[in-house]
């Protein structure tokens, strides 16, 4: 009986050799030979060039992760709070950008932070931008006061150069959105939020309403409640949402491709210039893969260590 | 002793248009023992989540040393609860579960309260050690403080939520079935443990249960509960030997409950017979239910008794036998240690005091006729099944 049934899993088997464990291993491979397939580890050697990548790449995932997860913890709170009909309209309000194709929701945010999209012409309408620039005018004038009185006496002081900037733009007539972080973070921040969402909300829609009860009947109040019961069990909700948030923020490449302009280069786009581009090198693409790679498989490691005791308990 | 601590004043309650709870009104004395006793959907968690300060009553109050309490929240309420499934947090061990009420910081309780500085206070560590410590050798779990919840058995997790509950030191401990979950044996230890913790701490025990036995066992006093309405309040004593109405009869212990006519102070009459009985104060032949107890009824041989019956069936019980005979149609339930076989004719002796009159009431002839014996006495026991209807019945009413 047993045999007959493991017989099922075959197909998944084959599948995940042809297309997962094969990959990673011709990958290796790559990652471990030069363009003539002798055997070499420079293209690890070569991988300081790249440092402001990966510090880029991290670093906006990172904030993007953090942004979904205060966006997403309280939506999900609120959501598992709610009635079923609250919940519905959420899920499906959720879920709606999700059945159109991702390519097409980012080239509809290019088109919305662009100079002169929708956004700005908004904000030019509603004098946004006047106010923006007037603001700018007086900052200007205040790091200007600063720069004279104050500064240039610390400056004297301690013979230093420290100034402040005096030159914010004054005379913009749009806001430039598009092709900065700003815009790649928003882009992943969209993209990602409902795999945020939705295992945090799992996690406090099935949580016990009388460990809430419990807690407060010991004398905890609604903050100390939070803290010390809701919190800490939703926290395996928490760490798969940031894993699924953060894994696929770390390796985009259309978002910054998009939404960056090619400023913001991530390591994404930098495989995809080894690979397909003008810096073709398909062997140190493979070695960037797979550093890539081992410290995201070290982040989620150290953070599933982290919240190891949690999750045993919620699988109670 | 008979301080009173709680009272419950004209409690209503109502989810949606149902009403749960109808004009309750209850006083609890400090240092007592009370049970409220029912059958699921009666009220009886619902009288206790408004004590607990989980619901609030839709009218009437809640009277706490003599303060209205209504809008106090639970957790500035001098109640501490044991939950139905216990409620402990899986997330922490034995100790830190029941430290869990006294690591919070409380608002300090200084005579003045000057301005609006609410300065909070912490228990020092030390002194949290020494009561979780203390508190968990009172529920006899020494030696238990680093094991997590799920390493615990449910009769452990049961002791960690009363320690959890007591460490608070609260005026009144309420316990909502706490006992539902344990096997027959575990109850029975967890009652006698129970009852000897509230004398050792010497404070009020509000405790809800279905069960009559776990009821009349630990009870100072009992609140018998249906359809929202208080039907009896009594020490377990007056509960079983004076039930009130015919569900009381019924739901406390085993009865035969019978229609008859109280033709003068001391005399009834049914089966066409009048019988001497103890009670008095009814108006002439005014139609009443008659109760008897199944272990008071005599079997004698056929032509001594009093009313003569058939032996329908027999179920061995092992203190006694359960004997259904069978009275021009109407079924009793009779426990008696000498065996009868099915088909005998016996006759039966009724003294006096085996005869308790009550006032007829809406539940006049739904209850005590064991014509559907085997069904009615298994539905009694099967105290799983009751469990989990209760369950439904407490999800429907969150929120």
């Amino acid at each position: 009986m047993r045999n007959k049934r493991a017989l099922f899993v075959i197909p998944y088997v084959g599948w995940m050799t042809l297309f997962v464990v094969a990959p990673i291993i011709i990958v290796v491979i790559y990652a471990l030979t030069t363009a003539g397939g002798e055997f070499t580890l420079s293209n690890f050697a070569r991988m300081g060039t790249y440092t402001s990548v990966f510090v880029r790449s991290f670093e906006l995932a990172i904030i993007a992760t953090l942004i979904c997860l205060l966006i997403g913890y309280p939506l999900a709170y609120v959501m598992a709070k709610e009635g079923p009909r609250f919940q519905r309209i959420a899920m499906v309000l959720i879920m709606l950008p999700m059945w159109m194709n991702f390519l097409l929701r980012t080239y509809a945010w290019m088109s919305l932070l662009e100079n002169n999209g929708l956004l700005n012409q908004a904000f030019s309408a509603l004098g946004i931008i006047d106010l923006g620039n007037a603001i700018n005018g007086a900052l200007n004038s205040f790091c200007a006061w600063l720069n004279n009185g104050l500064l240039e006496w610390i400056n004297g002081l301690f013979g230093s150069d420290f100034l402040l900037n005096t030159a914010r733009p004054t005379d913009q007539t749009f806001f430039r959105m598009l092709f900065t972080q700003g815009a790649v973070v928003l882009g992943m921040v969209y993209n990602y939020l409902p795999f945020m969402v939705l295992p945090i909300y799992s996690v406090l829609v099935k949580m016990d309403n009388s460990l809430v009860e419990a807690a407060r009947d010991l004398g905890a109040n609604t903050t100390y409640v939070f803290r010390k019961v809701i919190f800490p069990l939703s926290l395996p909700g928490v760490l798969s949402g940031v894993t699924m948030v953060f894994v696929p923020a770390v390796s985009t490449f259309a978002i910054s491709k998009m939404l960056g302009g090619g400023t913001q280069l991530m390591l994404g786009d930098l495989i995809e210039m080894l690979f397909m581009g003008s810096a073709y090198n398909p062997n140190l693409g493979a070695a960037v893969s797979i550093v890539m790679m081992l410290i995201v498989v070290v982040c989620m490691w150290v953070m599933n260590r982290f919240g190891e005791g949690e999750e045993q308990a919620v699988m109670l | 002793m008979s301080k009173e601590l709680i009272r419950l004043v004209n409690c209503s309650m109502a989810f949606d248009d149902e009403l749960v709870l109808d004009n309750i009104n209850l006083y609890i004395n400090d240092s007592e023992f009370l049970t409220l006793l029912g059958p699921s959907g009666c009220g009886k968690t619902t009288t206790l989540r408004i004590i607990g300060g989980f619901t609030t009553p839709t009218a009437g109050e809640v009277l706490f040393d003599g303060v209205r309490i209504n809008d106090v929240p639970p957790h500035l309420r001098q109640v501490n609860t044991v939950f139905q499934r216990y409620a402990l947090f899986p997330h922490l061990n034995v100790f830190d579960n029941v430290a869990f009420g006294l690591r919070i910081p409380k608002a300090e309780e200084s005579g003045e309260t000057k301005g609006r500085k609410k300065k909070k206070v912490k228990i020092p560590e030390s002194e949290i050690k020494e009561r979780v410590m203390e508190m968990l050798e009172v529920v006899s779990l020494k030696g238990f403080e680093h094991r997590h919840i799920t390493e615990l058995s449910g009769g452990q997790q049961q002791r960690v939520a009363i320690a959890r509950a007591l460490v608070n030191r609260p005026k009144v401990l309420l316990l909502d079935e706490p006992l539902g979950a344990l096997d027959l044996r575990l109850r029975k230890d967890m009652q006698n443990e129970l009852k000897r913790i509230q004398q050792q701490m010497g404070i009020t025990f509000i405790y809800v249960t279905h069960d009559q036995e776990e009821a009349l066992a630990m009870s100072d006093t009992i609140v018998v509960m249906d359809q929202g309405k208080i039907q009896q309040i009594g020490r377990p004593e007056d509960i079983y030997n004076e039930p009130k109405n015919a569900f009381v009869a019924d739901f406390i212990g085993e009865s035969n409950i019978l229609d008859g006519i109280m033709h003068e102070d001391y005399v009834v009459e049914f089966f066409n017979r009048k019988f001497r009985c103890l009670d008095k104060g009814f108006a002439p032949m005014e139609p009443v239910d008659v109760v008897i107890r199944p272990e008071d009824i005599d079997i004698v041989p056929e032509d001594e008794g009093q009313l003569k019956g058939t032996v329908t069936a027999v179920t061995f019980k092992g203190v006694h036998y359960d004997t259904i005979v069978d009275f021009k149609g109407f079924k009793w339930l009779i426990q008696t240690t000498e065996f009868h076989p099915v088909g005998q004719t016996i006759g039966i002796v009724l003294n006096p005091d085996d005869i308790h009159i009550m006032h007829k009431s809406q539940y006049s002839g739904m209850f005590g006729d064991y014509s559907s014996y085997s069904e009615e006495y298994d539905e009694m026991d099967d105290v799983t099944l009751l469990d989990e209807e209760d369950d439904e019945e407490d999800r429907d009413h969150e929120e």
